[in-house]
């Protein structure tokens, strides 16, 4: 991580994220997705465009693993992104930023 | 060769070739300093795949590598910077802007240009040539003010560039041969006559032993005039006559080059001057100009092997090619053309199939051939010829297939030598592969590709690939399953009989019961649609919306943009004025485009996801239902008018359309279901053209299945004739179900027939005569599904949670993506262009 001072904000409360899916939170004029692995108990935040055709649409993408990996696949192309490391799991150069989550008394906050 | 520091390798040209070459020297060694100098703005690209520019695909898509990949490499690349001398006594290159750069060893891999014929008139505008995206860029403006549209040249790469004038909509658009026939280089005149009667009928105009005279117009190409006195109006010109390779430079420092163009090498590549190599489409290897990208591909790997020490050389090359023109495909392999042999021909004008195979005067080799229409045989083909491959008694079963779903026949791929070369573009035997899959274990095509390069290239031998590791498997003795994905291993059909014998309702269920891991885009549509085919709850409930695929989720088609579509059902085409003004009134309130589809119903594009609920919530009002255009499930029953208007008309057909309509509604299915009633035999509804379909006869109705249009249509075939229309039903219920139960995810119904064991015959029996006696389960298990229909759009409009989730930002739901931008076209919008090349 780089030493840039980390600020939190609130996105949503947790029901607005449904279980195994993501959600779309506007903050700071970003469109930040966000996903919720239910069945893990994680969650992570991304950016919401995809880098492929640059459509705003990774928070509606179907979620999942690869290898233990947790992805998202962008529901234009089915590209599919690295939820931890925001790399394309497909062998094209393209990544996502990534962003830090935590849940508190049922309030999800983002990092940025 | 005697060198202390590094080796500096500069690269001239970074098209398809020198970019392999250099990917190929960097994957030998990191003991080389090299440059690359490319003249045009932009890394290599996929020039093969160049057409596919006008089907939407983008710059990018068709890179090789992105710049990134020169950068992590250590190149040096210079783009939109040729090389303009060579100075050999210093062992220099200078470019355009001036760079001067010494070189141990030079490749020049400068490829070739278009061959423009001296006709007078080719400088007019208008007038283009089609080898790089900045000519396809500039093509595609200049037809936005075009009409009529001409091609010179009826070759492979002639052919490529109608397609483009096709893709972009221009009224006419005309094929100018000199020769007596197309693709001159590839087949023959039957052949010829075979692909130019297709190429018509998808609406080229062909015009044979045609000389072009003269291009007229005053600044612009306004006609053509031929030597025979005949003229064509056109405004748009693509010239495509040949190739003339790029030995300028070459020439100019004084190496040797063939009297018709080409820089002259030796069988390791070399040109007249030993530290320069010239590889691709540039190089004249044995006196000839090798101009399709196996061969270069090879060069390149002959060229770096021997600069890491190797003892390679470039031997002559196969120049057999299968390509795909128009969505016909054309293929010629080993010697098409010898009249030295045995030949076999097989023609089926109806269909445009024209196959020959020569055969050697004692019946024991395959020599060549020609395919047109129907390529499916050519891997095989190529390696019976190129491997001496002994031919069986029947030797026509190879090009026809095997027939009549007797038992292989001893000639697929698995009898193939190991040394038989199954993927020419990276060079791998089938040996390495049967290793590969068989001692290391490799059994998904991706695992072999990644670590033997198979397949990465043009693509031809992926059938081949799978095939052989298929084939491994069978040998080991393992029973070969087509599992859905690294979640479950179970193929599609063990998985619906598990679900349904647990009982299972959910994606959740199923994946603690059956599965590991979290699953993914793969596993979850596939349970999904098991899901609703067995039980056909609401696909939203129970926490099962976010295991659909994004439009089954959102009950709507994503688009560009963003933005989604509305599709009510409009059973059989049939629609009151009444509601046809409501579709228009909503349409206008919520500033849709709206487009009447080749499904006979209409649509309406440009939704904000927050806007669906409440559009729908207005049609519903209006009576009407949801028409499934996001599932894989029933889309439209087309009809024709039928015997209530149609002086021709049988059978009232847009009643019995309707019928069957709303009889298999919102069934899910493995793919998406097509279904068309016609009222008499000249099939106006195309009812042939479905995965169902329906014909009225003097005596009660055919019944036609397993069709499709798409990119590989298929005529449905007759199930059973002369039936009333209750049989009719009930036949329907049992095929459909029994697809339904028994079909891979994602195939279509003439694809699962062309996998079944027995075919057709097989499916008539279990149908028709009940030959499993399962035809009243079948039945039931419809009627069970048909019980369950609800229209989902009225549950979601009627439902408040389900309802929430239609909005764009959780956090902000009443505000709508601020990234979604329309255009406006013919006074409706349209979205904004993806791919406007920046
Ligand atoms: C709207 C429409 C084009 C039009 O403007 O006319 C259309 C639009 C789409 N078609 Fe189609 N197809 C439409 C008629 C057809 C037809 C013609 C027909 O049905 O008579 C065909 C060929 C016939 C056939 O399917 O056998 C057709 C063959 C395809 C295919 C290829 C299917 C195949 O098996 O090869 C796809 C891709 C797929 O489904 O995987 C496809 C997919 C699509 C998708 C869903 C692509 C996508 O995922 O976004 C398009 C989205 C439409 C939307 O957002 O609403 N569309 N599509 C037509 C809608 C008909 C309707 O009322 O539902
Ligand atoms: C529309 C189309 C369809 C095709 N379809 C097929 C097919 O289906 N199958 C098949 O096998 N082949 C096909 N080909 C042919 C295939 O694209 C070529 O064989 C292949 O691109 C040759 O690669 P190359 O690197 O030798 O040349 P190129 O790809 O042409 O690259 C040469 C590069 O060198 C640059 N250059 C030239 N002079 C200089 C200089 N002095 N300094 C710096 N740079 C320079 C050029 O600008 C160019 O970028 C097709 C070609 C076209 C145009
Ligand atoms: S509507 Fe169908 S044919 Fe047209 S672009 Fe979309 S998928 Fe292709
Ligand atoms: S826009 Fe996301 S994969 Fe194409």
């Amino acid at each position: 991580m780089s030493n840039k001072m980390l600020t939190w904000h609130p996105a949503c409360s947790v029901e607005d994220v449904p279980a195994d899916g993501g959600a779309c939170a506007l903050i700071e004029g970003e469109q930040i997705a966000i996903y919720y692995f239910a069945r893990r108990n994680q969650w992570y935040a991304t950016q919401n465009e995809c880098p492929h055709k640059r459509q705003m649409a990774l928070s509606r993408g179907m979620i999942g693993s690869k290898s233990g990996e947790p992805k998202v696949a962008c529901p234009f192309h089915k590209k599919t992104f690295s939820l931890e490391s925001g790399l394309c799991l497909g062998d094209e150069a393209y990544t996502i930023r990534t962003y830090p989550v935590k849940v508190e008394e049922g309030t999800v906050w983002i990092g940025l | 060769m005697e060198m202390t520091g590094r080796t500096r390798v500069v690269v001239v040209g970074n098209g398809m070739v020198g970019y392999k070459f250099c990917e190929k020297l960097l994957a030998r060694s990191a003991a080389f300093d090299v440059t690359v100098f490319g003249e045009e703005p932009r890394p290599a690209y996929d020039r093969v795949h160049l057409s596919s520019f006008f089907e939407g695909k983008s710059a990018d898509d068709l890179s090789m590598a992105p710049l990134s990949w020169y950068a992590e490499n250590g190149i040096t690349l210079y783009l939109s910077d040729p090389v303009v001398d060579i100075d050999r006594e210093a062992k220099t290159v200078r470019s355009h802007h001036g760079v001067v750069v010494p070189y141990d060893y030079l490749v020049l891999a400068t490829g070739s240009g278009a061959f423009v014929p001296a006709i007078p008139g080719v400088e007019k505008e208008g007038v283009f040539v089609y080898r790089t995206l900045e000519d396809l860029n500039l093509i595609r403006y200049y037809a936005r003010g075009a009409r009529k549209g001409a091609v010179i040249g009826g070759g492979l790469l002639g052919l490529e560039a109608a397609k483009a004038l096709l893709d972009l909509g221009l009224e006419e658009t005309h094929v100018i041969e000199f020769a007596p026939r197309l693709m001159p280089r590839q087949i023959d005149q039957a052949g010829s006559d075979i692909l130019k009667h297709k190429l018509e009928s998808l609406g080229l105009q062909i015009h044979l032993s045609k000389n072009t005279q003269e291009i007229a117009g005053d600044d612009a190409i306004r006609r053509m005039d031929f030597v025979d006195g005949s003229h064509l109006d056109v405004d748009l010109l693509v010239i495509s006559a040949g190739i003339k390779p790029r030995d300028e430079i070459a020439k100019l420092s004084g190496l040797e080059v063939g009297s018709r163009g080409g820089i002259v090498v030796n069988d390791r590549l070399q040109t007249s001057d030993r530290s320069i190599f010239a590889i691709g489409e540039c190089a004249l290897a044995h006196h000839m100009i090798y101009g399709l990208v196996a061969p270069g591909y090879e060069m390149a790997e002959v060229v770096a092997a021997n600069l890491c020490g190797g003892d390679k050389t470039f031997l002559p090359f196969d120049m057999s090619t299968k390509l795909k023109l128009i969505g016909v495909d054309v293929a010629s392999f080993g010697d098409p053309f010898t009249n030295d042999c045995r030949t076999i021909i097989y023609e089926d004008t109806a269909k445009g199939v024209y196959k020959r195979m020569n055969v050697s005067t004692d019946g024991r080799h395959l020599l060549g051939g020609i395919l047109v229409g129907d390529a499916d045989q050519y891997n095989m083909l190529l390696q019976t010829v190129k491997n001496l491959t002994v031919l069986p008694p029947d030797p026509e079963d190879l090009m026809l297939g095997s027939r009549g779903g007797s038992a292989d026949t001893g000639t697929g791929v698995m009898s193939l030598p190991d040394e038989a070369l199954i993927c020419s573009c990276e060079a791998v035997t089938k040996g390495a592969i049967c290793h590969e899959a068989g001692e290391n274990n490799i059994t998904t095509f991706e695992g072999i590709k990644k670590c033997t390069g198979a397949g990465s290239g043009c693509g031809g031998c992926v059938p081949m690939v799978k095939d052989i590791i298929q084939g491994v498997q069978k040998q080991k003795g393992m029973y070969v399953r087509n599992t859905v994905c690294e979640h479950f291993s179970y193929t599609r059909q063990e998985l619906f009989d598990l679900v349904k014998i647990r009982g299972i309702r959910t994606y959740d269920e199923a994946l603690s019961a059956y599965g590991e891991g979290d699953g993914c885009e793969v596993c979850k549509p596939v349970v999904s649609s098991i899901l609703a085919s067995l039980w056909n709850d609401m696909i939203l409930e129970k926490g099962n919306a976010v295991a659909q695929d994004s439009n089954d989720r959102f009950l709507a088609n994503i688009q560009r943009g963003g933005t989604y579509s509305v599709v009510p059902r409009i059973p059989g085409g049939e629609i009151t004025p009444e509601k046809l003004i409501v579709l228009g009134q909503v349409a206008q309130k919520y500033g849709l485009y709206t487009k009447i589809t080749g499904g006979q119903r209409i649509d309406l594009f440009g939704a904000h996801v927050s806007d669906l609920p409440v559009i729908w919530e207005e049609l519903i009002a209006a009576g009407f239902e949801s028409g499934h255009a996001y599932g894989k499930a029933l889309r439209t029953v087309k009809s024709c008018v039928g015997s209530t208007w149609c002086r021709f008309g049988l059978h009232d057909s847009v009643s019995f359309a309707i019928e069957i309509e709303d009889r298999y509604k919102g069934i899910r299915a493995p793919h998406k279901l097509k279904g068309g009633v016609s009222g008499c035999i000249r099939e106006c509804a195309e009812a042939q053209s479905k995965d169902f379909g329906v014909i009225a006869t003097e005596k009660g109705w055919n019944l036609y299945v397993c069709g499709n249009g798409g990119s590989k249509p298929k005529h449905a075939q007759l199930l059973a004739a002369d039936i009333d229309d209750r049989t009719l039903i009930r036949y329907l219920d049992r095929f459909l179900m029994f697809y339904i139960k028994t079909a891979d995810p994602l195939t279509r119904t003439a694809t699962w027939l062309d996998k079944m064991d027995g075919g057709m015959a097989y499916l008539k029996s279990v149908v028709v005569e009940d030959s499993l006696g399962i035809g009243a389960e079948l039945e039931a298990e419809m009627e069970q599904l048909i019980g369950q229909y609800k229209c989902e759009w009225k549950e979601v409009v009627e439902t408040p949670e389900l309802r929430k989730r239609f909005v764009h930002f959780v956090n902000a739901p009443e505000k709508k993506d601020p990234e979604v931008r329309f255009e406006s076209l013919r006074g409706q919008i349209k979205a904004e262009d993806w791919n406007r090349v920046g």
